[in-house]
């Protein structure tokens, strides 16, 4: 193979911030994907704040209905595109390759261009408060609200454009994950021997990659509708916005899980490591969340209930919505069972992972209430969904992630967090968690519609609506405890080991924090929990089994170059991005950014290698 | 690390004690007198509806009671006391399976009463095939952001009785509602007669409800219908078959002339002012189309005897007294001409100088009331500032309103 010549030289930054531009390292996209994503989760925070301010009292004026209407839709969005997935996405990164044993992801450079064009459709989504008022449909923009005719600001087309940003970005690290975790698993880790947080992350990214479709296809029909006064959705010549809603849930749902399952998998890590017991029932867990990502494509039609399906179809969807819990229940009563007889070592990560068990199972509860359409009847679209999703959401995956940063904080640092203060920054938590969210049923069972900016004093709301604010209150403050606790523990913390937990899974077999290279040696796996089998010597016969990659020999370390290109490309993605909404002179912009991006892919391609040995046997074909 | 256990315990029992005074208030808050609480049920869907949710409250309660306290059980009982690895137990089929089936065993018992009430609360029961039915049907038409209610005329079937914002509904009989939207999707929820159904444009949704006792009850739109959503509510007067017939009648007949010569002027602005261009004041009828279909009304919601509702836009009462006394002693019926009168005082229900107010406070300034309402969006008045109203104005308009009995 001839090489050819390429004008730029591929970029050698070992530090700096070059270094983090360019950057194709799996453990540093994972952190720029998590700090990227924990300044959103505050920016959807701070959303939130703002309502809960507005709601504290009756008939308030603090935000005009306008702007109330453009926090809520914001806030819903930020969080499940710009802060759950991403921070799920930040421990697929750094946490996966290291889990199977591999040096890197299968497609390092794909990895970058997920996270930069991640924060593309960030920019985009986040952009347009200051370019004359964000989307106001709710995040989940029912037609025809979102026709031009209702909506003719240039909120709606950020929103759009920026999930469309956002599904390329999920697509992306989706397949990028699905392939890694297929063919890089260290030699003996057959599926069944995969650790829990990854096989949950397996099953999320097949789920990301048939769900983000249909969304795609939904907001393309819609742009079109919008952009070209085509008639999906527009009811005044006959479209019909019951398609919207079943082309959104049919994603929706499905995201629901998207949202939960990566927390399941943080949790079944963090349980059995500080029980010092392994998991219970490892393969009931593991089938019952792929039966769950399997049901989850048969019950979207309960957002819906109230939409007129007719009582048969209102029928169907309840018992499949209504048997989810029990695969669901399956898992909580296996991680009681991984607890029970346990050693358990209350440290922060596990204090939110217990949490996430007693929070995700009230949100169960209260899901399986409006499973039942007659008691949904009276529930949807009230409070009691809004605590509904914040239990399972909040109390379920944002506690597994706030477990997951304390647990693998050590392994990404190297240094520990302080122990004392993440205590009282969960139990703040804990505690403005439940006094924000608990008194929403009660709001939503009182008859509170959601997403309203004001109510009436004689309603009876005043009281729980004030203890709700407070508790929201609360809360952010034990973000900040643990905020500061975590960004001074960066600096000046302890040093950690590779393995201060007696941790089960590879990832703990290395120093802390891992080289480059993440394994000096491709390890070789003979049991389910193989490094704590290692140290405890269970393991005396090498019991080959097949899966994974093969042998390494007669390589040295190879590891994947830097380059400038994915970055590249995103920016050819935001500019273009920002022509689909701004479509001045025939979309002019949108060109501009389809030729940087094709500037570099091409470059993408045609980049040179600089490793000397992988040239040596390229000489040699 | 004693001392910390300790603090510990006490600090769970402290948080449990408090959450479970937070519940008991909690049941005492949620309180049926509230004007849309779910729990005081009026009508026969609303009690299907919330018999469902007691049996899976209490299943739940059970679930809850359960993991809860097994967690809090196994928090102290398996703490790490020393270095030695607990038994390594891998999983039990016999409790795994049992664990799987006592759920599904659960949800089958719910799954039935659920699936019947499904079915129970289904218009279509009373509905043959030709749409017809023994029941009252009432057209609901979702505007963003008021109700507009059309009731079939006593006597002429071609024409239709229009009302906005407050609907009056004979106790003690099936209503069925017929559900649209003219703009966004809205949804119709009275929460202490049924839960809600979505009123889509282009989809023909309905739903039925029927009210046990004489009473006002709450509505509110359920579904997120743009920058007023929070300010479309709806009443719903439940009285005696004779008193609705009475009432109906009424509404039926066209707005008297105005005698005094403030209201007349009031008449004539209405007119210059380009207020008769969305709002009809001199007649509630609006005539079906010839295949019986119905016909689109004006943009605004009717006027015609408005000054006899007993809430202005739905939300704002126009009468000191309320519907029941605290005994729960009705106080309003309607009389033979189908005015709303008070029980006690044989005097209209309707207070003259609350009516004024308000119709004043809302003509002066719309926006306040319902930011982003059409009226102040595209009324000349609101808009062209060489056309504002004067106070005097506004007093003659108020003045003509409220001869709109």
């Amino acid at each position: 193979m001839t090489t050819l010549a390429f004008p730029i030289p591929r970029p050698t930054h070992p530090t700096g911030i070059w270094n983090w531009i360019t950057t194709i390292d799996h453990k540093k996209i994972g952190i720029l994907y998590g700090v990227t994503a924990f300044i959103l989760f505050l920016t959807g925070g701070i959303e939130a704040l703002l309502m809960r301010i507005q709601l504290a009292g009756p008939e308030q004026d603090i935000v005009s209905a306008e702007i109330f209407n453009q926090l809520f839709t914001m806030h819903g969005t930020t969080m499940i595109f710009l802060a759950i997935m991403p921070l799920s996405a930040a421990f697929f990164n750094y946490v996966i390759p290291l889990q199977i044993g591999a040096r890197d992801v299968a497609f390092p450079r794909l990895n970058a261009f997920s996270y930069w064009t991640f924060l593309a459709g960030a920019i985009i989504l986040k952009i347009s408060w200051f370019t004359g008022g964000a989307t106001n449909a709710g995040w989940f923009g029912y037609a025809p609200l979102t026709s031009v005719q209702q909506n003719p600001g240039t909120g709606i087309d950020f929103w759009i454009v920026s999930l469309q940003v956002l599904g390329i970005a999920s697509l992306a690290a989706s397949f990028n994950f699905m392939v890694t975790i297929i063919n890089m698993r260290a030699p003996g880790m057959s599926f069944m021997r995969l650790p829990l947080f990854t096989w949950m992350t397996f099953i999320t990214n097949i789920l990301i990659v048939l769900a983000f479709p249909v969304i795609t296809v939904a907001l393309i029909e819609l742009y079109f509708d919008r952009a070209f006064g085509m008639n999906f959705f527009n009811t005044a010549r006959g479209g019909d916005p019951v398609l919207w809603q079943h082309l959104f849930w049919v994603f929706g749902h499905p995201e629901v899980y998207i949202l939960i399952l990566p927390a399941m998998g943080i949790v079944s890590e963090i349980l059995p490591t500080f029980s010092k017991k392994p998991l219970f029932g490892y393969p009931a867990i593991v089938l019952a969340g792929a039966i769950i990502a399997f049901m989850g494509w048969m019950v979207w039609s309960h957002h819906m209930f109230t939409v007129g399906l007719g009582p048969i179809p209102i029928t169907v969807f309840t018992i499949t919505t209504m048997a989810i819990a029990v695969p669901t229940g399956i898992k909580v009563f296996n991680w009681m069972g991984t607890m029970w007889g346990g050693a358990m070592d209350f440290k922060t990560p596990m204090l939110y992972a217990v949490g996430f068990v007693a929070m995700f199972t009230i949100g169960g509860i209260s899901g399986v209430m409006h499973s039942m359409a007659s008691s949904d009847a009276q529930q949807q679209d009230t409070y009691f969904i809004v605590a509904h999703i914040h239990y399972v959401l909040f109390g379920g995956a944002i506690f597994a992630i706030f477990a997951g940063i304390f647990y693998w904080f050590p392994k990404i640092t190297g240094r520990m967090y302080k122990e004392v203060s993440g205590k009282i920054s969960f139990w703040i938590v804990f505690a403005g968690f439940n006094i924000a969210f608990f008194p929403q049923h009660f709001l939503g069972l009182d008859g509170m519609p959601r997403r309203i900016y004001t109510y009436d004093a004689s309603m009876g709301w005043n009281l729980w609506n004030g203890v709700s604010t407070f508790g929201a209150v609360v809360l952010a403050v034990g973000i900040l405890i643990m905020m500061h606790n975590l960004a001074m523990s960066w600096r000046k913390g302890e040093p950690a080991d590779g393995d201060p937990w007696d941790g089960r899974t590879l990832e703990w077999s290395i120093p802390s924090p891992p080289p480059e290279y993440n394994f000096e040696e491709i390890p070789t796996v003979y049991d389910r929990d193989d490094w704590w089998a290692r140290k405890r010597r269970e393991v005396r016969r090498a019991v080959p089994v097949a899966g994974g990659s093969g042998d390494d020999e007669g390589h040295g370390i190879h590891l994947p170059q830097p380059s400038y290109w994915p970055l590249v490309v995103a920016i050819g993605i935001l500019i273009g991005g920002f022509g689909l909404v701004y479509p001045v002179g025939y979309y002019a912009i949108s060109i501009v950014g389809v030729l940087i991006g094709m500037i570099g892919v091409y470059s993408w391609s045609f980049e040179p290698v600089n490793d000397p040995e992988e040239g040596e046997e390229q000489a040699a074909h | 690390m004693l001392k910390s256990a300790v603090s510990l315990k006490r600090l769970m029992s402290a948080a449990l004690l408090s959450a479970l005074a937070a519940l008991l208030t909690g049941c005492n808050v949620v309180t049926p007198d509230h004007s849309q609480s779910t729990f005081d049920t009026l009508g026969p869907v609303a009690e299907n509806q919330l018999f469902i949710f007691w049996v899976i409250f209490w299943a739940g309660l059970v679930v809850f009671i359960a993991v809860e306290g097994a967690l809090l059980y196994m928090v102290f009982k398996f703490k790490r006391r020393d270095d030695r690895d607990p038994k390594q137990t891998h999983g039990n089929t016999r409790v795994e399976i049992a664990w799987t089936i006592a759920p599904v065993i659960v949800l089958i018992v719910a799954a039935v009463p659920t699936i019947d009430g499904i079915f129970y609360a289904d218009a279509g029961r009373f509905i043959d095939s030709n749409g017809a039915s023994q029941e009252l049907q009432v057209d609901v038409i979702g505007h963003q952001w008021w109700f507009e209610f059309r009731y079939p005329h006593p006597v002429n079937p071609g024409e239709q009785i229009a009302v906005a914002n407050e609907m009056y509904v004979p106790v003690g009989e099936p209503v069925i509602f017929l559900l649209d939207s003219v703009d966004v999707i809205h949804s119709f929820w009275v929460p202490k007669l049924a839960g809600k159904v979505d009123m889509i444009p282009n989809n023909d949704n309905k739903m039925w409800f029927e009210a046990y006792v004489p009473g006002e009850f709450f509505g509110q739109c359920a579904e997120f219908c743009g920058v007023s959503h929070a300010n479309m509510r709806f009443k719903v007067v439940a009285v005696p078959r004779e008193e609705f017939d009475a009432w109906l009648i009424h509404q039926a007949n066209p707005a008297p002339e105005p005698s005094d010569a403030l209201a007349a002027q009031g008449k004539k602005l209405f007119r210059d002012e380009g207020c008769s261009g969305c709002h009809a004041d001199s007649s509630s009828i609006i005539k079906l189309r010839e295949d019986g279909g119905r016909i689109a009304g004006r943009t605004g919601p009717i006027l015609t005897h408005v000054a006899s509702r007993l809430n202005h836009l739905g939300i704002y009462r126009n009468s000191d007294v309320d519907f029941e006394d605290a005994s729960g002693s009705r106080q309003l019926y309607v009389n033979s001409q189908g005015i709303p009168m008070n029980l006690n005082t044989r005097q209209p229900f309707v207070n003259e100088a609350m009516l004024q107010n308000n119709l004043k406070v809302w003509i002066t300034d719309p926006e306040s009331l319902k930011p982003g309402n059409l009226m102040s969006r595209d009324g000349e008045p609101y808009i062209d500032p060489a056309n504002t109203l004067t106070e005097q104005e506004i007093d003659a308009l108020v003045a003509y309103l409220m001869t709109l009995k």
